[in-house]
């Protein structure tokens, strides 16, 4: 064992931060989805791989400036939202957790295959407007890609809790995500709501997926990033906003570290293996995650 | 079954619970049999290579329903299984030269074991957070194999196998495998059939309808469950342990998660909680992508270049399976196993129906 180098593990750390932020971005969706109509989203990561598409097309075939791909992006992913919704999601209200879960997987496979035929094959970029010139904090070099990921990120979050605090729609979300029926009798109308998070959901596909579509370009491999939202959410608590940053700070963190100390010796893929062995073992102390509600069962 | 029960009545809860539930059943069986006997011999190498296939698949599919159309417990990991069933017989053959009679079922127990700890966080979470604890299953074992060369043999994590030996003839064609593998499905079928109607197969439905009822009613939940994870695990690494003798080789790459989906849309395609069901889907999601590729081979030539095609196969592959999966769950959600009873029971009192 070398002697303990601060600088590489400040960086690692910092990195993961970053990193972890754009995690949350994406889990974010995933629970709003479930929050407000427990229904359990398993195309996530497709999702956002099928917005990093439309913004990249944009640029691609329409030659459109940044700023409005990602406007497209956004605005596509908000009629997907709603049109998955009427269309798969409304049927199976009511029915057990494994026909929504093979839904979404069936809407998973159909927006992977899909993408691949309407767009081709190819790795497609995303270019931000940024520049690709490091930031340099001390020893800790901070790529522009992850700070307006991160950026964007923070923005949101800020961004959900005035909504969900402040404006009569979010707090309509609210009410309806705490009990469906009292909100129908307090004169909310449930189906709209239901139907405006999965919209908010394709909102922050979008915006994941123009940000990790930048990072790591577009193709069908950008889907791989939604294998991250589950040990996220798991270790933050499924129902909880603020669990979803904890989570993903923990997953960013320790998945960086993991790789930076863990690799060498085992041979690489550390990545994507430490945060599901760290979930392995939040499910068995904790299973509702550290900000999550526990469930009470009444026959 | 094909029969109809005109002027039967049974007498006795024994007659009720017969494998047999009518005199002519006996017949639709041996005629079952007789035909998929005489099957190879009508069949080219190529038919019945694919004939093959859906045997295998019959078997996982088989597993996984017991554990999700029985008992109600979702998991992803089915593929995962599979590959360690794969990897145990892999290893006993190659290097103990473990005939097929000691590699299948070791294969089967060690996916066993292995399920059953999988199965382990399905005491305290249930639903999503099982799903997502079997996904982890998934990944790690994947993992695991990967990059333990004492597992996986190597670089390429693939082990060659040899065929299997019976009676000192080693099987060579199509047609040998065909009926060593159909000899594993029919065990498998019969095996499910059985298990399904007895005092456990009851405890899993008792345990699906709910869980917290069927506890007070005495039924021991955790022993329950796990035992249902480890039998639909054994046929996971049956499945596992035929589809590398199918194969000849042991190779990760065969059991993604991608393979633990396919097994899932095989039961909920073919329908939750019947073993026939269980063969139809594998029929099914087997003959999807080969059916894909048939037509757009001789079709889509007329439109694409050889060369687009080679993409647009697998991805119309992806939407048709995915655009499947949905419209059964919307349309259908018994599945095609329903959609025979319906055809059934038309024919049951035809042709005076009212």
């Amino acid at each position: 064992m070398p002697e303990f180098d601060w600088a590489f593990t400040l960086a690692l750390i910092t990195n993961g931060v970053m990193i972890g932020l754009m995690y949350t971005l994406i889990a974010l969706g995933f629970v709003l989805v479930y929050k407000a109509t427990d229904a359990i989203n398993f195309a996530q990561g497709e999702f956002v791989m099928f917005a990093g598409f439309i913004a990249a097309a944009g640029a691609y075939f329409g030659g459109l400036p940044f700023w409005s791909c990602a406007l497209l992006a956004v605005g596509g992913m908000i009629a997907f939202g709603f049109g998955l919704e009427r269309v798969v999601l409304r049927p199976l209200i009511g029915r057990p957790v494994v026909a929504v879960i093979m839904a979404t997987i069936g809407v998973a496979a159909l927006l992977r295959g899909f993408a691949t035929l309407a767009f081709g094959a190819g790795t497609r970029a995303i270019v931000l407007p940024v520049g690709d010139e490091p930031l340099f904090l001390g020893p800790v070099m901070l790529p522009p890609v992850e700070l307006v990921g991160a950026g964007v990120s923070l923005l949101f979050l800020a961004a959900f809790g005035w909504f969900f605090l402040r404006t009569r729609m979010g707090i309509a979300m609210r009410a309806v995500a705490d009990s469906q029926q009292v909100a129908m009798a307090m004169g909310i109308n449930v189906q709209r709501y239901f139907a405006l998070a999965w919209a908010m959901a394709g909102i922050v596909s979008a915006l994941g997926g123009v940000v990790w579509g930048a990072m790591l370009g577009v193709d069908n491999q950008l889907a791989l990033v939604g294998f991250k939202v589950f040990p996220v959410v798991i270790l933050g608590g499924l129902d909880s906003v603020i669990g979803t940053v904890v989570g993903g700070l923990i997953v960013g963190v320790v998945e960086n570290l993991a790789a930076g100390y863990l690799d060498p010796y085992v041979g690489g893929g550390t990545k994507d293996f430490a945060p599901y062995v760290l979930m392995i073992v939040a499910l068995m102390i904790r299973p509702y995650g550290i900000f999550g509600s526990r469930r009470i069962e009444r026959i | 079954m094909l029969h109809r029960e005109c002027g039967v009545f049974k007498t006795s809860y024994a007659a009720d619970m017969a494998i047999y539930p009518l005199p002519l059943a006996r017949w639709t069986v041996v005629g079952l049999v007789a035909l998929f006997l005489a099957l190879p011999l009508s069949l080219s190498e190529y038919y019945l290579s694919i004939l093959n296939l859906i045997l295998i698949a019959v078997v996982g599919a088989l597993g996984l329903n017991l554990l999700v159309g029985y008992t109600g417990q979702i998991s992803v990991g089915h593929g995962a299984l599979m590959s360690v069933g794969a990897y145990t017989a892999a290893n006993l053959i190659t290097r103990l030269h473990a005939p097929f009679w000691l590699a299948v079922p070791a294969g089967g127990v060690m996916a066993a074991a292995i399920g059953a700890l999988i199965g382990v966080p399905s005491l305290r979470i249930k639903g999503l957070y099982l799903a997502i604890a079997t996904l982890a299953g998934q990944l790690i074992i994947e993992w695991t194999i990967n990059h333990v060369p004492w597992i996986s043999g190597g670089v390429q994590a693939s082990i060659d196998v040899p065929r299997p030996s019976v009676l000192g003839m080693q099987l060579k064609t199509q047609t040998q495998l065909y009926f060593f593998l159909l000899f594993f499905a029919a065990l498998a079928t019969v095996g499910i059939m059985n298990l399904a109607r007895s005092r456990i197969g009851r405890a899993f439905i008792a345990i699906r309808d709910q869980d917290v009822a069927a506890e007070i009613i005495g039924i021991n939940i955790f022993r329950y469950k796990l035992l249902s994870f480890a039998v639909a695990s054994f046929y996971a690494g049956v499945t596992g342990v035929l589809y590398t003798y199918y194969l000849g080789v042991a190779n990760y790459e065969q059991f993604q998660i991608n393979v633990s989906i396919d097994y899932l849309a095989m039961i909920i395609i073919g329908g939750l909680g019947s073993v026939l069901g269980s063969i139809f889907g594998a029929i099914f999601v087997t003959m999807l992508p080969i059916a894909t590729r048939w037509t757009l081979e001789s079709l889509g030539g007329l439109i694409f270049a050889p060369s687009e095609l080679a993409n647009i196969i697998p991805n119309l592959r992806l939407v048709i399976f995915g655009a499947l999966i949905i419209i059964f769950l919307a349309l259908e959600p018994e599945g095609l196993y329903r959609l025979w009873r319906n055809v059934l029971g038309y024919f049951r009192v035809w042709p005076f129906s009212y």
